[in-house]
């Protein structure tokens, strides 16, 4: 059995009287795309709070290429190849795309407590960074500040910090969220091609993306994953369709 | 002036060069002015462009962690009056042929400015190491008021060691000296204040352009990207408050030279408010900003100073007018948004 490149074992977390995280269980596999979906409410973004590091279990832990990670901070995970988008971009808004990527080059590359040269001339860093943009498609948009571009390319941009930090798992929090039909169809293009390097933890609103990417889907409602397996099996759960896709499916 | 038009698309243009001729221009004018009052004979206008100098030191170094880093610390007149404060000690134990102090090992006073200024930097960085360490684990306006607090608490414990003066303060009865040049000449003594301005400014761009100041600006930006692009941002903020300290003692340092005085009231939380005003009058984040803003507040202070003593309330008119209608300043008036790249 392959080992899985990140792990979540018995996540619990309250906040006050209300049990946000119930006994999550779940992992990631070289070359998979596992999808996370719930209704609203259910405990998505406490979950990956947890994994990324913003939030501390109240007991349970992580795993991330078999190191424990549960008590390490964001920045730390990031380093050690956790890759990460956000719902709503999260950006150094007024500097150019390639200004955030070189951020992620220079972490990747070791210390930032380098005080004299100018990164303004270093062209190992910028070409670099550059190259990201690239594969993510967004060559000749490199220098454009991110606050003129639009919620896709944002998106884009922050993949490509993501993948500068050559990570072992990347962490998609809604990509699709607010791009329009063309942009879907182009970012499921991309995930496919990424999967191949990179497993990817999707959580996603997009139905329709999710069925068609996912290798294995986990249903998180009220806090718990309910159901966890392959598309087939979820899209044919009585369960699921009560507690997730409504009465209509 | 057009500057309403450059608006719009304020960021990738290459409209250069507005804000280096600005540059230029100010410290060709800081620079000029002496020269011309020392060749006349008038040493009173000397020692206001060196006062206008070293203000602009520490706001140079305030700048450096509100600017570049988004610190707002509301207690930098605990650097300056550090600094200050060393220089004081440093000259009075000199003065009087005494020890600072004798135990474990002896240490005596000095009169060599050079070794004043590194004492003083290094002073500064060491007491706000221990101030970032605590304050920069809370945000916003609980950082401002932490900082204000660690101030405060350095002022109260400088009026009540009464062997410096306590209250009264402290009197430097000799200018320090330095090698070669003789520091007691007003005209000297700015030269020497100039150089250093134009180190100060020179050593915080170069921080600036560098790793870490694109880390540190990151941490002003939004620190949810920094750490997500794998940096921690709490010892990136330390260090930038720490070497922005380091300048403001600097400055500081320079003050009690030129007043030959040392008191409390360097440290008071009014001293704070002063240097920020020069950052936010000049223009937040803007290189030679705080040059600007010192200048503004000493003429304000000097000129309007003399006929009535409600001064401030002209110079509160000027912060608010800034506030509402010019965020970058007087600089972001005459030279438009600050570039990125």
């Amino acid at each position: 059995m392959t080992k899985p490149v990140l792990e979540v074992k018995g996540l619990h977390k309250s906040f006050g009287a209300l049990q946000a995280t119930k006994n999550v269980s779940l992992d990631l596999k070289p070359n998979e795309i596992h999808a996370l979906i719930g209704p609203n409410g259910a405990g998505k973004s406490t979950l990956i709070g947890q994994i990324a590091g913003w939030i501390t279990p109240d007991s349970g832990s992580v795993y991330l290429d078999g190191e424990e990670v549960t008590n390490e901070t964001v920045a730390s995970r990031s380093r050690k190849g956790l890759g990460r988008s956000f719902q709503i971009s999260s950006l150094a808004m007024e500097v150019s795309a390639r200004r955030n990527v070189m951020l992620s080059v220079q972490a990747s590359e070791g210390s930032s407590f380098r005080f004299w040269k100018q990164t303004k001339s270093d062209q190992d860093l910028r070409e670099t960074a550059g190259n990201w943009l690239k594969k993510v498609g967004l060559g000749g948009r490199e220098d454009i500040a991110v606050s003129e571009l639009s919620h896709g390319e944002r998106r884009q941009v922050e993949v490509a910090c993501a993948l500068a930090l050559k990570p072992k798992a990347l962490l998609l929090d809604e990509p699709m969220a607010g791009l329009g039909p063309t942009g879907s169809i182009q970012l499921t293009e991309f995930l496919e091609e990424i999967r191949l390097e990179i497993p990817i933890l999707l959580i996603e609103h997009d139905m329709d993306a999710v069925f068609r990417l996912a290798d294995r889907i986990t249903v998180l409602v009220g806090g718990a994953a309910i159901l966890s397996g392959s598309v087939e099996a979820i899209r044919a759960s009585a369960l699921v369709r009560e507690a997730y896709l409504g009465e209509e499916a | 002036m057009q500057q309403t038009d450059t608006a719009p698309k304020p960021v990738t243009m290459p409209k250069l060069n507005r804000e280096a001729m600005v540059n230029f221009t100010v410290m060709a004018i800081l620079l000029a002015l002496p020269l011309w009052a020392s060749s006349i004979g008038e040493d009173y206008y000397v020692n206001l462009a060196s006062l206008i100098t070293i203000f602009a030191i520490a706001g140079v170094g305030l700048n450096f962690a509100i600017g570049q880093g988004g610190m707002v610390s509301f207690g930098h007149a605990a650097f300056f009056g550090i600094g200050g404060y060393t220089t004081g000690i440093a000259a009075f134990h000199s003065f009087e042929e005494t020890l600072f102090m004798a135990m474990p090992f002896a240490v005596s006073g000095t009169n060599q400015m050079l070794i004043i200024w590194i004492v003083a930097m290094v002073l500064c960085g060491i007491a706000a190491l221990a101030i970032g360490a605590i304050s920069l684990r809370t945000e916003g306006v609980y950082f401002i008021m932490i900082t204000l607090a660690f101030a405060q608490m350095i002022y109260y414990f400088a009026i009540s060691w009464p062997t410096y003066g306590g209250e009264d303060g402290l009197s430097i009865y000799l200018r320090n000296e330095l090698p070669v040049v003789d520091a007691e000449n007003a005209l000297t003594f700015f030269l020497i204040c100039f150089i250093l301005l134009l180190s100060a400014i020179f050593v915080s761009a170069r921080l600036s352009g560098s790793r870490f100041g694109a880390a540190l600006g990151t941490a002003r930006m939004n620190e949810t990207r920094l750490a997500t692009s794998g940096i921690d941002p709490f010892p990136i903020k330390l260090t930038g408050f720490v070497i922005s300290a380091m300048i403001t003692g600097l400055a500081g340092a320079l003050f009690a030279e030129l007043n030959g005085f040392v008191g409390p009231s360097m440290l008071s939380w009014h001293r704070s408010g002063e240097i920020m005003v020069f950052v936010i009058l000049g223009g937040v984040g803007r290189l030679y900003g705080p040059v600007i803003g010192a200048a503004l507040f000493v003429l304000l202070e000097t000129y309007i100073g003399e006929w009535t003593q409600h001064w401030q309330l002209l110079l509160g008119l000027a912060l608010l007018g800034v506030v509402l209608f010019a965020r970058g300043g007087v600089m972001g008036m005459i030279a438009g948004r600050a570039r990125h790249d």
